[in-house]
């Protein structure tokens, strides 16, 4: 049992499914993210769990109690809205305590609270504003003040950050991750961004047409995806796919290929799973992230398996603390992260470090990863 | 922090049920409208039921009372329509109606489109001229009437006007003839509702996107051509919602006839409006009047349903 | 209407623009004719008017018909003046208002932020009912109010505006709360604010603007109704405008034009007044009646 259950929850609207059975359970302390693309599902999940729309089916428990049918005000959460919903017609104050005047908490105790709050986020000088006063960055704050005076139990954020331009979005995060790591709070967070995603979570749950695709620590979603979508959607640039022709010879299995003069290519697969072997003679996709192809010189020298390939660059992007290199492999663009002071040159041949211990292996067809 | 127990859900041994509040809350939405749509349920629709009814009874005077003072229920057809389409008067209404709203409606938005775009140009004093166009709709048709019955009257208006300033031969007598007396009913209405229609076609102007307009121009089209080919084509919601007002209002008009000509002279300027209520409330013929206000609503729901089917649809 | 027009790419020259002007400043006295009328010959003596002085200036200045036709003016019977049939009209507007305002304030807050299924065809049906033609609800509403025992009173006389007024406000309110985020809302229900709660401490305080477009809509509306008032109201209950009627179609004695004219503008002085002090929102809630947004 978690703190937070969602337990084979689905959402309906009419005849149509948008929520399959989702399964997550959150324990106490934890930073869970939704990512995925719009119409994922993931905003559904989040007001299932505010309370904000009805489960079709299943159960969500917050510390073991029912909450199906459960007014959003009594299930003892918070949340902070991508437009932070702050009531025009009233001060900053009155925006925080209102959740504690709706709930009869005496005034005594709602000043308490504020003051508390106002301090832990630094906007003890605009409490006699009007939301319209604030700057984007202040807004956030405020709404996050509102959910944090209440004390509740879970947090929920529907994507927070999104309205923010990017500098702020940068610090906001940072400063999001600071006050989850000092107050111990368990929280809810929605987001589309897989960076927001991966910074700040403990763990996350990749969604996608309505199917928890991948629920993990950071870690191991990036670097073992469950599928090609996960593969994809998680990592920028994005991971590098490629058509390879699987041989194995003996107990080695390679991932045939040609470079872009047109020259064969064959790289090796590290620990190889036994389902690889059954894919042999046949077409599958590779991943390989770009960071895990670079210059030979910046090769991750705690890998065991670095395969070195000469091939010919098509386009250079430097891009200040790296340079992104695109080669082809297959016929298929590829790009490697290279040092940012690195010499190659559109049209030149290059040699690429392929550092194939983070190589993963998809079927092509049912898009699940094999190896 | 504050709050330390809220109330919570039932545990997990109890079947997950809704506690009264949420179901208080989730039921007030609907009793909060209901009484509304109770009003609008039975004066609206039933009334409308009730009236449609009548117009099959032979009721003369307060419903359900027959031509011999006894009550009647009796249903007799469409013999109301077909007495109602018999009568002479009623076919003076509908011509009426037909010279009156065709007249109403084109010169309404003539006038409102022309004064939109005239003052589309960067008008000096625009702030000014806007209200002055558009206060009519402000008052009263009986005002109004009152005002243009006597201004048109030959007696003390503009006949006497021209004639005391020496133009002896002028003679302007409309209102009071048969033949042009709806005319000056058209005038009346056009005087109070086309600043209204300019409104309506300045906010359609003012919507369109000034870059069409610069790269129009820098593809050579003239002022004339910019109007004709690129302006006013896209004026057309600010057309159908014109068309669609007027016509209503012209098919309702009933205070400005009242007040400005009774109907009069003879029947001349009778429309529909004013012949349900003369026959109802004048005549006792209740299955008649009732019979002609069903063809009214028939005519509005025509234009209006479409419309408003339309316009909600968009909105989702 | 205050999208950049400064940049407009449309030039007109010289010519053109005294054209312009000319047809503007034109139509300008034509609708301005009506009220100069009106207002000159309601301070000026009879006489002056049958002698063809409808258009000048009075050579004599008087406000003779001005009491006479809100003192002692004949209004069918009785030489009341218009006064009480005045008062009568303030007696049917202020309820008829605020009472379609406040249930269209609440309607359009249930039908945008409470939405259930087929509230679109409900509120299709409200609306489809401000467009009907009145006569058509003349006779079974004369049997109602007849048999509730408001016939001919100023109460009935305010239940069939608010009925037929209920509408419009809908509307407004609807399409301006349609636009209202309705993630306040949901942040108002996770801090516990009931339903009147969030309404009355949420979405009423930034209702303003369009509350002044519906009360002025109604007021409007509903002072210068005529069908309902000459249908339902008894004599000494009648509104305003049917009172001018009785007035100018008055068939006895002299036609006292003057008095007709200062009548006129005593009917239409409250509607011009709100013109005048509030003619923005009027307009927006004309166009909110006719145009998208």
């Amino acid at each position: 049992m978690g703190f937070l259950d969602i337990d084979n929850a689905t959402k309906s609207y009419g005849a149509v499914e948008v929520l399959h059975k989702v399964d997550i359970s959150v324990e106490e302390g934890e930073f869970l993210v939704l990512v995925g693309p719009s119409g994922c599902g993931k905003s559904t999940l989040l007001n299932m769990i505010a309370g904000l729309e009805e489960i079709t089916s299943g159960e969500i428990r917050i510390k073991d109690a029912v909450m199906n049918g459960v007014h959003p005000s009594k299930r003892n959460i918070a949340m902070v809205f991508q437009s932070y919903a702050l009531y025009p017609n009233m001060s900053v104050g009155q925006n925080i305590t209102f959740g504690l005047e709706m709930h009869g908490t005496p005034k005594d105790d709602r000043e308490k609270a504020l003051a508390d709050v106002s301090k832990l986020l630094q906007i003890e000088q605009l409490l006699d504003r009007k939301p319209g006063q604030l700057s984007g960055g202040q807004r956030q704050r405020v709404a996050m003040g509102r959910a944090l005076v209440r004390n509740p139990d879970v947090f929920l954020f529907d994507e927070p950050l999104s309205n923010l331009d990017a500098k702020l979005r940068v610090d906001m995060r940072t400063e999001i991750k600071k006050l989850h790591q000092k107050l111990g709070t368990t929280i809810v967070y929605v987001t589309h961004d897989q960076i927001e995603a991966l910074t700040l979570s403990t763990r996350i749950a990749v969604m996608n047409g309505g199917y928890v695709q991948q629920l993990g620590t950071p870690k191991e979603i990036y670097d073992n995806p469950a599928n090609l979508f996960v593969a994809t959607f998680m990592g920028s640039p994005s991971m590098n796919l490629l058509d390879v022709k699987v041989r194995a010879n003996g107990n080695a299995i390679f991932a045939d290929t040609t470079n872009g003069a047109g020259e064969k290519v064959s790289l090796t697969f590290t620990n190889p799973s036994e389902t690889l072997k059954s894919y042999d003679g046949t077409t599958i996709t590779l991943g390989i992230r770009p960071e895990a192809i670079t210059d030979p010189e910046g090769a991750d020298h705690r890998s065991t398996h670095v395969e070195k390939v000469e091939n010919t660059v098509t386009v250079t992007e430097p891009a200040g603390s790296d340079t992104f290199v695109t080669t082809t492999f297959g016929g298929k663009d590829c790009i490697a992260r290279m040092r940012a002071d690195t010499e190659a040159k559109a049209g030149q041949r290059v040699p690429f470090a392929i550092n194939m211990e983070k190589a993963v292996a998809f079927d092509p067809k049912s898009e699940a990863r094999i190896g | 922090m504050a709050m330390a127990d809220v109330p919570r859900g039932q545990t997990k041994a109890s079947a997950p049920e809704k506690d009264f509040r949420t179901k208080l809350q989730e039921w007030l939405p609907k009793l909060v409208l209901s009484p509304s749509l109770a009003l609008v349920a039975i004066f609206v629709y039933g009334f409308i039921a009730f009236t449609i009814y009548l117009s099959f009874t032979d009721s003369r005077i307060l419903p359900f009372v027959g031509a011999d003072g006894q009550p009647t229920y009796d249903l007799i057809g469409f013999a109301n329509y077909e007495k109602l389409f018999k009568l002479s008067h009623w076919e003076i209404a509908l011509t009426n109606m037909a010279v009156f709203a065709g007249l109403y409606i084109v010169v309404c938005t003539a006038i409102g489109l022309m004064l939109a775009i005239f003052l589309d140009q960067k008008i000096r004093g625009e702030g000014m001229l806007r209200p002055l166009y558009l206060y009519p709709m402000a008052l009263s048709f009986i005002v109004t009437g009152t005002a243009w019955k006597w201004f048109l009257d030959p007696g003390i208006g503009l006949e006497n006007i021209m004639i005391s300033w020496g133009w002896e031969s002028f003679t302007f007598d409309w209102i009071k003839n048969r033949d042009y007396a709806i005319y000056t009913v058209v005038l009346a209405a056009v005087w109070q509702t086309s600043g209204f229609v300019m409104a309506m076609f300045l906010a359609g102007l003012r919507g369109i996107d000034n870059e069409i307009l610069k790269a129009a121009q820098m593809d050579g089209a003239s002022n004339w051509n910019l109007y004709r080919r690129i302006i006013i084509p896209q004026l057309r919601p600010a057309f159908l919602s014109a068309f669609v007002i007027l016509s209503h209002l012209a098919i309702k008009t009933f205070d400005l006839v009242i007040a400005m000509t009774g109907g009069g002279p003879g029947r001349a300027t009778e429309l529909p409006a004013t012949f349900m209520y003369s026959y109802t409330f004048g005549r006792n013929q209740m299955g008649i009047g009732a019979s002609s206000a069903v063809i009214m609503l028939m005519t509005i729901a025509a234009i209006m349903i479409p419309y408003l089917y339309a316009e909600l649809r968009e909105k989702k | 209407m205050a999208v950049a027009s400064s940049d407009t790419a449309i030039r007109t020259g010289r010519v053109t623009r005294t054209f312009l002007y000319l047809v503007l400043l034109l139509f300008a006295l034509f609708y301005m004719l009506p009220l100069y009328v009106m207002l000159v010959n309601s301070v000026k003596p009879l006489s002056e008017i049958t002698g063809g002085g409808m258009m000048s200036l009075p050579q004599t200045w008087t406000v003779e018909p001005w009491t006479k036709a809100w003192n002692t003016a004949q209004i069918g019977v009785e030489s009341t003046g218009l006064a009480p049939y005045f008062w009568n009209s303030i007696k049917m507007v202020v309820p008829a208002v605020a009472i379609s305002t406040i249930l269209g304030a609440l309607n359009g807050y249930v039908l945008t932020k409470w939405r259930f299924k087929y509230d679109t065809i409900l509120f299709g049906l409200m609306l489809f009912a401000c467009f009907i033609p009145f006569q058509m609800v003349l006779i079974p509403m004369a049997t109602v109010l007849g048999k509730l025992g408001l016939a001919g009173t100023t109460t009935g006389l305010v239940l069939v505006h608010v009925v037929y007024g209920i509408g419009f406000s809908t509307l407004y309110f609807r399409n301006y709360y349609a636009a209202f985020p309705t993630e306040l809302v949901r942040a108002a229900q996770i801090d516990g604010a009931g339903f009147f709660q969030i309404f009355w401490r949420i979405l009423l305080p930034s209702s303003g603007p369009i509350t002044v477009v519906c009360v002025i809509w109604q007021f409007t509306n509903i002072w210068n109704d005529f069908l309902f008032g000459a249908s339902f109201a008894a004599g000494n209950a009648q509104p305003m405008t049917v009172a001018l009627n009785n007035l100018v179609q008055s068939s006895t004695g002299v036609k006292e034009y003057n008095v007709h004219f200062a009548g006129a503008i005593l009917a239409a002085l409250p509607t011009l007044l709100v013109y005048i002090v509030a003619g923005r929102y009027f307009v927006r809630g004309l166009m909110a009646g006719s145009v998208k947004g």
